[in-house]
């Protein structure tokens, strides 16, 4: 069977004409993991049993005809980022910390997709707790890019990238902090969408910087990304920053037509710091998009180079606060101590990796006394003025558009123990989440053989919009291949 | 302003409830300080009358009505907790 190569559509058409059985895709998927998993590291584990009885489950409903024939995801295997919570299949967010951890209860997405009936089939691999641009950060083992495995995938959703690249589920879930759907999404060849601030419910997502957290899907392509968007955005009121905002049809918004489209094309994203292959293949994109008959122009995020400080000192910050909850009490690893203190201690230093222990130390000390307001607050000020940029150019311009990250994927232990060089990785994704726009990381071509990501940044719940202009460009150009991965011995 | 101590990092930490190797103390340190003086880059902004933004949407106090609903199993929930006796989650000693 091999690598998922059909569309959404076509496995939902191939199911309802009995050419293939809900069964047989969920063991394409197992298999095509035991073929290539050894290599790639996608997945930190998956649940052969119950993902085999729901499709015997749902193969009934096909006999019965009791399947919604209109619900594309039915009957599709998924992979499940490991910071959203799935009850019964543990949830370790890549953390030693977590490593015994089973929830019990599913995130809203979880429940959602299951609704729709699609079948988990595993859990992904990730930077831990989210904290992380290239998975190296994972506490089991680090993902390998599927176009060279000597390359990361980007993080912190790079399992969820390079699963989709390496065909071995046909979508993911992922989520999006400062660019964790985008950037592996860029690394990787392959779609994903970070939504609006709200669109997503994020209750069971493990919290890591909850003003900037969202969920979204990684796929082949923008249709696909379309579908699955469509059963993820949605008010729930299990979380209370999600937004009661009306959830528009994202496929009647995939017409191919972008005439009068109004692109503005942000000059610090196409400027010092971003590679040549990289800009080169934007600016063919930008023209691609012109023939289509859009209107491209010059404009300015004049902020743009205050993002990543702000990012980093909220991001931090929030995350000392939420994470001060795995203490070995609750749930988790418990190292055990004479006393209490010694407890909480013996169990975080023994659980978080580096990466964590460095922002929360960041966060601590930026919320400390007498730092708050020259840090925290004043990171808060600048986000606002990040924020205003965009609302700004939005009052002129459709959509706005550039590269998802400076270069193509990097060699893994290139940039490890250089926070600075390794944060500077999300220079142009992280501007998003601080203003709360939805954009998309679409592939837009290779430099030197590895993907190079189109992103696609569109106004608060204009997802629609985003994707019209993801699908034009997309149709224009075609689907972009997926790489040729061949099985090897676990690393 | 000056480098980061070793005094504070090791203050930072602990109210952050991590226990430092005096070497990680030393690798973090450096490492901290040198992403809190890209933090200092900020200064070049006046923000002035700015008003920090701390929440995207204009979202606040969502309210529901209060109603009783079926809350999570408490030995499902004490499957998680590495001890438990008696229904409840057990600590070591918290006084000496």
């Amino acid at each position: 069977m091999g690598a998922f190569t059909h569309s959404l559509k076509e496995l939902h058409t191939m199911l309802h004409n009995n050419e293939i059985t809900v069964e047989a895709l969920v063991r394409q998927a197992l298999d095509r993991i035991k073929e290539v998993d050894g290599t790639v590291g996608a997945f930190l584990r998956t649940d052969e049993e119950k993902a085999l009885a729901r499709a015997a489950e749902l193969d009934q409903q096909l006999q019965d005809g009791t399947a919604d024939a209109d619900e594309v995801l039915f009957g599709l295997p998924v992979g499940i980022k490991d910071n959203i919570v799935t009850k019964g299949l543990r949830t370790t967010c890549a953390s030693k910390l977590l490593e015994n951890f089973e929830p019990v209860h599913d995130a809203t997405v979880v429940e959602s997709l299951r609704d729709a009936g699609a079948v988990t089939v595993g859990k992904l691999n990730m930077d831990e707790f989210a904290m992380g641009s290239s998975n190296e950060n994972s506490g089991f083992y680090p993902v390998r890019n599927p176009w060279n495995t000597d390359h990361v995938p980007g993080g912190s959703s790079g399992g969820s990238a390079a699963a989709v690249a390496a065909g071995e589920v046909p979508f993911t879930l992922g989520s999006d902090t400062g660019g964790s759907i985008r950037e592996p999404a860029a690394y990787c060849g392959v779609v994903g969408l970070k939504p609006t601030y709200g669109r997503v419910s994020r209750f069971g997502l493990v919290a890591f910087a909850s003003s900037l957290d969202q969920i979204g899907p990684l796929t082949r392509s923008v249709e696909d990304n379309a579908y699955v968007m469509q059963r993820l955005a949605g008010h729930d009121e299990r979380d209370s920053t999600s937004a009661n905002v009306e959830v528009p049809d994202y496929l009647a918004a995939l017409t191919g037509d972008l005439k009068d489209m109004k692109i503005g094309v942000p000059k610090e994203y196409l400027g010092e710091g971003v590679s040549q292959g990289v800009r080169d293949r934007v600016r063919e994109a930008l023209d691609t998009l012109k023939d289509l008959g859009a209107k491209v122009e010059e404009v300015s995020l004049p902020h743009s180079k205050y993002a990543l400080a702000s990012y980093y000192v909220i991001a931090s910050s929030e995350a000392s606060a939420n994470l001060a909850r795995f203490d070995g009490i609750r749930y988790g690893v418990r190292r055990d101590a004479d006393n209490l203190l010694d407890t909480y201690l013996k169990s975080r230093s023994e659980g978080f990796g580096d990466e964590v222990k460095r922002r929360i130390m960041l966060g601590t000390f930026a919320l400390s006394s007498g730092y708050y307001d020259a840090y925290y607050k004043k990171a808060q000020q600048v986000r606002t003025l990040i924020k205003q940029d965009f609302e700004d150019l939005f009052l002129q311009y459709d959509v706005i558009i550039g590269p998802t990250a400076p270069t193509t994927a990097f060699k893994i232990g290139e940039n490890i123990d250089d926070p600075l060089t390794m944060y500077a990785n999300d220079i142009l994704t992280i501007p998003m989440n601080l203003a709360g726009v939805p954009a998309i990381s679409v592939p837009c071509g290779f430099d030197e053989g590895m993907p190079v990501g189109l992103q696609i940044i569109g106004r608060h719940f204009e997802e629609a919009t985003v994707y019209r202009a993801a699908y034009a460009y997309e149709q224009a150009v075609g689907i972009a291949a997926l790489p040729e991965v061949k099985g090897g011995a676990q690393s | 302003m000056e480098r980061i101590s070793k005094e504070q990092i090791r203050h930072v930490a602990d109210l952050a409830r991590l226990e430092l190797k005096e070497e990680e103390i030393a690798h973090f340190g450096e490492q901290l300080d040198d992403v809190i003086k890209a933090a200092q880059q900020l200064n070049e902004l006046d923000t002035t009358n700015v008003e920090p933004t701390s929440h995207v949407l204009d979202v606040r106090n969502v309210l529901r009505d209060d109603v009783v609903k079926p809350s999570l199993d408490r030995d499902d929930v004490l499957k998680n907790s590495p001890d438990d006796d008696e229904g409840q989650i057990k600590v070591p000693s918290v006084l000496e």
